[in-house]
């Protein structure tokens, strides 16, 4: 039978070993025991002894080669038919770590000294109270107790555990603690008063002192509709029983209009907003647009519009005054060297907002050629994700509707979005005149952190000195 | 009953033992005709002679071997160590045999280990040290670190019919300053069970050894201002009583740890992990610590002051925790 011969593990740290030399060459005679073969690893060199006596029938591995321990290095044709079992060499055998004892063989006559006592078991958790038939699971519907200011109310594990167990809507629990904390003296309080209950997003079960008007309320409201995770945007103004009244008909909202009202209040939240309005006389423009029309839409097979001469304007304004072509990052104000204006788009299922990028660089007619190109696409669908990306200024065009003036928020990251009213006639006093002109009102929201008022109405007055003293030939 | 210090409760033990069993023998260094270095150990070798009363020369590794063996042949051994300072010079006698000998070969070590801990002596960094949580880690010794003379010798007659080995802090401070009534006749202290030293509402404190009066006295400060903090003395580090600290945390909601010992890798992490892992949702404040500051025990008598934790300290905490 073949007995073979394996590298063995000369300590505990080596795994692999080198052979140096062969001692005996195949076909010759091995005793059991004698050295077989010399190896060298990172600890010791060692004469390897043969685990069994015999013929050694073939070498595996060559003398210099490195393998790992246990690999199978020759082959010993052992003599007789006594199964002598591959015993690994004596080295190895010592290098092994003995078995674990699976149990002591015999009752000790002491206490096992490596347990002292039963380890005790954690206290089981409270029962779980039943749920309100529709209530959703309380841990994933509100993660986060807010108050309505949005600010997170801070409390404990056990404060949070006891309204759990009895129901109380924390954020109705005035905190007594350091900064405002609600501690187990206040929800004792609480509970001894008689709780704000909570709402299902709250607490999975009614309280034993809940009104039953406010559990039959709290009861017939649907589950919340969104997810696990804290998105302020989708915070409640009220508890949520009280939007559930009358007649009413639910729908999720789409994840476009999820994510603009998620910009909207990033944006409302990051940037203080300020507002400033101008009014231009575009008798001018108007008249230009009218007699222009038909030759250049007959031209350029494109529709002539009043946003180039708005874009236009604009791109004169952030010209003239470049905070408004920026960005904030952290304390560092990012001033913009490309114009790139994004235009809002209003859509049936939403807004988008496409850019013309470097529109600083574009002429009359590319401008135009571009608004309608992106207008066009936005409503088709066929916008590529990079092309509302990377505005630096934003124009929206509340008047298409027929708006008078509009107060936009700011698309971030930019610090300025220009609304644009509805072109109409107006009566205005033209030197001490009264005179019927084609107004506008323009409308300037700001990130005052960046834009003072100074600076806005500059920019607007810009602005409007481009639109009424037009003189870029549009043909 | 007279009023015995807690050296003279050790003492008490010791003597009572070896009446009691022939196999308990004491063994260390200057033990015998000297009567140990703080004298613990003095008039047992008059009583019991020099075969039961063994002085061995300056040699922890030698002393805890022979002791070793000794268990093995089927007596209890008393160890003393002059100061447990020099307790790392027999570390890997005491964690590589003396813990792992059951485990590994199914003989059981009933031997104890005494050595005088601990600072406020102004010792130094040699002599006022609180190794037990090198201790502590090692899996299969007990670990015991009294407060009073009463716990001081039923925690000692404990150990030593414990089948285990035990290592058995006695605070040098406390030494001779704690007098306790001391019942006449035998009576022991189990191992890993802790003492309530106080009741309170208002948060737990737990402590074990010279801080526990400390603890004391903080609590009687706080008590004057309305806050009532339960003190919970360990008395044994290992096995750690969990039920008793997981029963007050739950009572009182507020966990405050207090040890001589340095912070890092003191008890007071793991008893904050255990009741993290078991009683998260039983607290109403993170759990505190005030321990010794990490750093060698000063010298200097200020500089030791400032290094240990102080009744001020612990009610600092104490007061925050309480109103956090």
């Amino acid at each position: 039978m073949s007995v073979d011969v394996i590298m063995p593990q000369m300590g505990e740290s080596i795994f692999e070993g080198t052979i140096t030399k062969w001692l005996k060459k195949p076909g010759e005679r091995v005793e059991r025991d004698e050295p077989l073969f010399e190896i060298s690893t990172d600890k010791v060199d060692a004469e390897i002894p043969a685990p069994a006596a015999g013929v050694l029938k073939e070498i595996k591995i060559n003398e210099g080669q490195t393998v790992p321990i246990q690999t199978i290095v020759a082959v010993i044709d052992a003599e007789g038919g006594a199964a002598v079992a591959p015993a690994p060499a004596k080295p190895a055998a010592a290098a092994q770590p003995a078995p674990p004892p699976a149990a002591a063989p015999t009752p000790p006559p002491v206490e096992a000294p490596l347990h002292f006592e039963p380890s005790p078991r954690a206290a089981a958790p409270p029962p779980v109270p039943a749920q309100a038939a529709p209530a959703p699971a309380a841990a994933s519907a509100a993660p986060v107790a807010t108050r309505t200011d949005g600010e997170k109310v801070r409390s404990s594990p056990l404060v949070r555990r006891m309204a759990r167990e009895h129901g109380v809507d924390l954020t109705q629990v005035p905190g007594t603690g350091a900064g405002g904390r609600v501690s187990k003296r206040d929800m004792l309080a609480a509970i001894e008063h008689g709780a704000p209950a909570a709402t299902p997003a709250s607490a999975a079960a009614p309280a034993p002192g809940l009104s039953s008007t406010a559990s039959a309320a709290a009861s017939q409201a649907p589950p919340p509709p969104s997810g696990t995770l804290y998105r302020p945007a989708f915070e409640l103004g009220v508890p949520r029983e009280r939007i559930y009244f009358g007649r009413y008909e639910v729908q999720p909202m789409s994840t476009m209009r999820q994510k603009i009202a998620e910009h909207m209040l990033a944006s409302k939240h990051v940037s203080p907003h300020v507002y400033s309005v101008e009014e231009a006389d575009v008798s001018g423009i108007v008249a230009l647009r009218n007699k222009a029309k038909s030759e250049f839409e007959r031209k350029y097979d494109l529709k002539l519009s009043y946003m180039p001469f708005f874009v236009r304007a604009a791109i004169e304004g952030l010209r003239a005054f470049p905070q408004m072509n920026a960005s904030l990052d952290g304390t560092n104000v990012v001033y913009h060297k490309e114009f790139n204006i994004g235009i809002a788009v209003a859509l049936e299922w939403g807004l988008l907002v496409p850019v013309i990028k470097n529109a600083e660089e574009k002429n009359f007619l590319g401008l135009q050629r571009a608004i309608n190109d992106l207008a066009e696409r936005a409503r088709t669908k066929k916008l590529k994700p990079e092309e509302v990306a990377e505005s630096t200024f934003a124009i929206t065009n509340p008047g298409v509707f027929g708006g008078l003036m509009g107060m936009p928020v700011i698309n971030q990251p930019n610090v300025g979005i220009l609304g644009l009213g509805a072109v109409e006639k107006r009566p205005v006093v033209v030197d001490d005149a009264i005179a019927i002109r084609s107004m506008v009102y323009l409308t300037l929201s700001y990130d005052h952190r960046v834009v003072d008022g100074a600076i806005a109405h500059q920019f607007l007055h810009k602005v409007k000195s481009v639109l009424e003293d037009w003189t870029e030939n549009i043909l | 009953m007279a009023l015995t210090t807690l050296l003279e409760g050790i003492r008490q033990a010791l003597f009572e033992e070896m009446e009691r069993d022939p196999a308990v023998v004491c063994i260390g260094e200057d033990i015998g005709v000297y009567g140990g270095a703080f004298k613990v150990t003095a008039g047992l070798l008059e009583r019991y002679g020099w075969e039961r009363v063994i002085d061995t020369p300056i040699s922890e590794t030698g002393l805890i071997g022979a002791a070793c063996g000794m268990s093995y042949l089927g007596l209890r051994p008393v160890c003393e160590l002059q100061f447990v300072d020099f307790i790392a010079c027999c570390f890997n006698q005491l964690t590589n045999f003396v813990a792992k000998s059951y485990y590994l070969w199914g003989a059981p070590v009933p031997m104890v280990v005494r050595a005088p801990s601990g600072g406020g002596v102004h010792g130094g960094p040699f002599h006022s040290q609180n190794p037990e949580m090198y201790f502590a880690h090692t899996p299969g010794l007990k670990i015991v670190y009294p407060s009073t003379a009463y716990d001081a010798k039923g925690l000692m007659k404990s150990a030593i019919r414990d089948n285990n080995p035990v290592l058995f802090f006695e605070h040098k401070f406390l030494y001779r300053r704690i007098k306790d009534e001391i019942p006449a006749g035998d009576y022991t202290v189990p191992l890993g069970k802790a003492a309530v030293r106080r009741e309170g509402r208002d948060l737990t404190i737990v402590t074990y050894a010279a801080m526990a009066h400390t603890c004391m006295d903080a609590a009687a400060e706080l008590a004057k201002e309305g806050i009532e903090a339960e003190v919970l003395d360990l008395r044994t580090i290992q096995p750690l009583d969990k039920e008793a600290v997981l029963a007050s945390v739950k009572n009182t909601n507020r966990l405050l740890v207090v040890h001589e010992d340095t912070k890092f890798g003191g008890i007071a992490g793991e008893i904050a992990a255990v009741v993290f892992e078991e009683a998260f949702d039983d607290l109403d404040a993170p759990v505190r610590r005030v321990t010794a500051l990490d750093t060698p025990v000063p010298y200097s008598p200020p500089l030791e002051e400032r290094f240990l934790p102080q009744v001020k300290d612990v009610v600092t905490a104490a007061r925050e925790l309480a109103r956090y």
